[in-house]
């Protein structure tokens, strides 16, 4: 931890508010028909976090996810399967053993997720524990309060730690953007994140309203687009929460192809964190293809 | 501490593979076009005494859409005639009941505006994501705001007694047929003239359209007369001496001449004329949304814009950048069918226009400039030209001098806000500008100091009818939009 290369913390990149919107609003108008929609539906599955993050979440509903997320519609093996199950880390041993070998990723959310109020050394203990029981993936929150008071190394050093925790797991950086408030600050998060070494950004825990937005996942892509062309390194995207159907989720895809490219539209380098947005999904894919809509009671509720 | 600009070598981004949009054509079905179309006069359509016909044709296709009478001086004489008698009865109407008229208008245009928007696509090669949330939009815009002022027009002059010119001979361009014939017709109906239009002849099919729908509203008869044809045409109702007033909308070149032509006369005049507009960007502007505006400024409507940003000033130390995420962001430009919804360039609007834009990219070449544009498969009928943008091009390149009417951008770089100010300002025209940056005290400075008749900061090509827009220099005379627009249209005494 001792001779980190700090980037320029007073370094701002103006944003314009405005100038999000209107690009966001000009996006919107991409009308996706046909084949690109079906395609672009099968990706948006394939790139799901389906997500259980309660307090009442058991043993039981977690297995049930772990069901969907590898066959999404009973009997459907055509249907690609979702990229990743986002559980607590008290469920991590248990989706693992559900999932093994099914190609399907463990997310769990360490390091006193959502608050993120505890110890850096206690939240470096959750993330190796859960690596350790078998998690692929750690999201983890950034501290808002140290951020905010601009305490922009305390950051740097707490993604850091976190990602040398991880060890082969791959870290995803959660900013909380709705605690953020203002997308010049949305930016120095994500840059201060990937220069600190996460493999994702995140938006948001899904606990904070607003969670994901359109123009707070411009801003991101823009950022990782620019951290691409400073470093080569790629970096993931992961807007989370609020993304409740599909028309919603093509809107987002619409945004990674053009602000990112084609090498973005993977699961490997962006995800949805939902959980209800997979039926609307899986609703409209059924839609495409029989041309009617059927009804939400023929699609499992997790 | 600077922050070095990061290098680029070697790292690109690949906006063509994996996923692509299907084509998702608007339905033109409820687009009604006639086979032939008569000249508007007195309220209704009448053969050309002239005798004569020219089509219209769809730029996308080369296909004829229409046939169009061509206006001779006959014709002309004949719509003077019924704008001239029209005139007193209408100009005594109170200014309420004249704004009744637009406000009826106005609402039929937004009950129509798909067909207007798809028609004005067809005929005129612009997207329809322009023509559908851009023209029409702002065309309805138009006629409710100088309908709102019909009746108040002693409050917008205190102390003077308005009263309306008479007859209004206006020409207007092929770039927005249909939003310049509503600057046109809006603030001079509010005004109490009556008038005669000369749509241009590549983009007649709007206005005649407009025709039908103002006959529909049940204005009086001769109070709007719309002729085509072509610069004969246009020449024979400016040169008209039943005209009171002359409006203009075009190139500087013709602007000139009609200027000329009504040297000496009693005729009072606007003249909307070209332009060659810079964009200045500075390294503490928000580059994202700036490039943004950049590629609205330039490309928006294929760059058939007066006041198009064609040149692009770039502060040195973040030119690279710039340039690399302008690339980017042309590679997603879609140039193709006008009526896809998912076009943002569609077709140059003539065979002539094409071959004019082509020959300033074979100028730009032989200048040494360095020419860029995106791979994109260009339709193998109609008249298209992609995106393109030159580096490496010097204040004296024609290229950065001339107006080219079309989608290429000139950029170059600059050191300090005067020198930039200086280059902005070293040009005949003098329409509009843009300034990008973060710090508003240097906004001001800098919109306060360029010498153009619409300044946006951090953002461009924005239009209100409440707004006045106009030149300075050789990009035209007087103003219109806003309440400067009805100042044109009245005798202020």
């Amino acid at each position: 931890m001792a001779d980190r290369t700090y980037p320029d913390f007073s370094r701002i990149v103006p944003i314009d508010t405005v100038g999000v919107e209107e690009r966001v609003a000009r996006l919107n108008t991409r009308s996706i028909k046909k084949s690109s929609k079906v395609q672009a539906l099968k990706l948006a599955l394939s790139m799901l976090d389906l997500t259980t993050l309660e307090g009442m979440d058991s043993p039981g509903k977690v297995r049930q996810l772990c069901r969907k997320a590898v066959q999404p519609i009973a009997g459907r093996d055509d249907l690609p399967r979702v990229a990743a199950v986002c559980v607590y880390p008290p469920f991590v041993k248990l989706a693992k053993q559900e999932l093994r070998g099914t190609g399907v990723n463990v997310a769990s959310v360490a390091t006193a997720f959502p608050s993120g109020h505890a110890p850096l050394p206690e939240k470096l203990d959750e993330v190796r524990r859960c690596v350790d029981d078998g998690a692929d993936e750690i999201d983890m929150v950034i501290s808002r309060g140290e951020f905010l008071r601009g305490e922009y190394a305390f950051t740097f050093d707490e993604v850091a730690a976190v990602k040398e925790a991880c060890g082969p797991a791959h870290l995803k950086v959660i900013l909380e953007t709705g605690e953020l408030h203002t997308l010049e600050l949305v930016r120095k998060a994500s840059d201060i994140s990937m220069a600190a070494g996460a493999d994702f950004i995140k938006t948001s825990t899904g606990k904070v309203t607003p969670s994901a937005t359109q123009p707070v996942t411009l801003v991101m892509l823009e950022a990782i687009r620019d951290h691409y062309y400073a470093t080569g390194r790629m970096v993931g995207m992961k807007p989370a929460g609020g993304i409740r159907d599909a028309k919603t989720a093509l809107r987002y895809l619409v945004m990674v192809k053009e602000t990112l490219g084609a090498a973005w539209l993977h699961p490997d380098w962006f995800r949805f964190g939902a959980s209800v947005l997979a039926n609307d999904i899986l609703m409209q894919i059924v839609k495409q293809e029989t041309g009617v809509y059927t009804s939400l009671d023929y699609f499992s509720k997790d | 501490m600077r922050t070095p600009e990061p290098t680029t070598d070697g790292l690109k981004l690949d906006f063509s593979g994996i996923w692509s949009y299907d084509p998702a054509p608007e339905d033109r079905g409820h687009a009604k076009i006639d086979a032939r179309y008569g000249l508007f006069i007195g309220g209704r359509f009448v053969e050309p005494k002239s005798g004569r016909y020219f089509d219209t044709h769809n730029p996308a296709t080369e296909s004829k859409l229409a046939e169009v009478a061509e206006a001779g001086a006959e014709d002309v004489d004949a719509a003077v005639a019924a704008a001239r008698k029209a005139f007193p009865a209408w100009s005594k109407l109170p200014g309420a009941e004249r704004g009744k008229y637009l406000f009826r208008i106005a609402r039929l245009l937004q009950e129509r505006a798909r067909e207007f928007a798809v028609i004005e696509s067809l005929d005129g090669g612009k997207p329809i994501r322009e023509s559908r949330d851009v023209d029409v939009p702002l065309v309805a815009a138009h006629f409710f705001y100088y309908a709102g002022w019909a009746d108040k027009l002693q409050y917008a002059f205190p102390g003077k007694t308005p009263k309306p010119i008479g007859v209004a001979g206006q020409v207007i361009p092929w770039n927005f047929p249909l939003l310049m014939a509503a600057w046109k017709i809006a603030p001079a109906l509010a005004c109490g003239n009556t008038l005669v239009l000369k749509p241009a002849e590549t983009t007649p099919l709007t206005a005649l359209k407009l025709a039908e729908l103002i006959r529909d509203a049940g204005l009086p008869d001769g109070v709007v007369n719309i002729v085509t044809g072509a610069g004969a045409t246009g020449s024979a109702l400016v040169n008209h001496p039943g005209v009171d007033k002359v409006a203009f909308t075009g190139s500087t070149a013709v602007g000139k001449k009609i200027m000329e032509s009504l040297a000496g006369t009693r005729k009072s005049y606007t003249l909307e004329l070209g332009g060659k507009a810079a964009n200045i960007i500075f390294e503490d502007a928000s580059l994202d949304q700036a490039v943004e505006g950049v590629v609205n400024a330039i490309f928006f409507n294929q760059g058939h814009v007066c006041c198009a940003g064609s040149r692009l000033f770039v502060q040195e130390s973040v030119a690279g950048t710039v340039i690399r995420k302008l690339k980017d962001r042309m590679q997603t430009l879609r140039v193709g069918d006008p009526l896809d919804k998912n076009t943002d360039i569609g077709a140059i609007n003539s065979r002539m226009q094409l071959d004019k834009i082509s020959g300033y990219l074979k100028i730009g070449l032989e200048e040494g400039a360095e020419m860029y544009q995106p791979a994109c498969e260009l339709p193998g009928k109609g008249y298209w030209c992609p995106p393109t943008l030159f580096t490496n091009v010097a204040q004296s390149s024609r290229i950065v001098q001339e107006e080219i009417f079309g989608p290429v951008l000139a950029i170059q770089t600059f050191r300090t806000p005067e020198e930039a100010l200086e280059k902005a300002n070293n040009t005949p025209y003098g329409l509009s500008g843009g300034v990008w940056t973060d710090k508003g005290s240097k906004i001001f400075k800098m919109t306060g100091k360029l010498r153009a008749g619409v300044v946006w900061a951090n953002t461009f090509n924005k239009f209100d009818p409440a707004s006045p827009f106009g030149g300075y220099k050789e990009s035209g005379v007087g103003r219109e939009g806003g309440l400067h627009g009805l100042m044109a249209y009245l005798n202020l005494e």
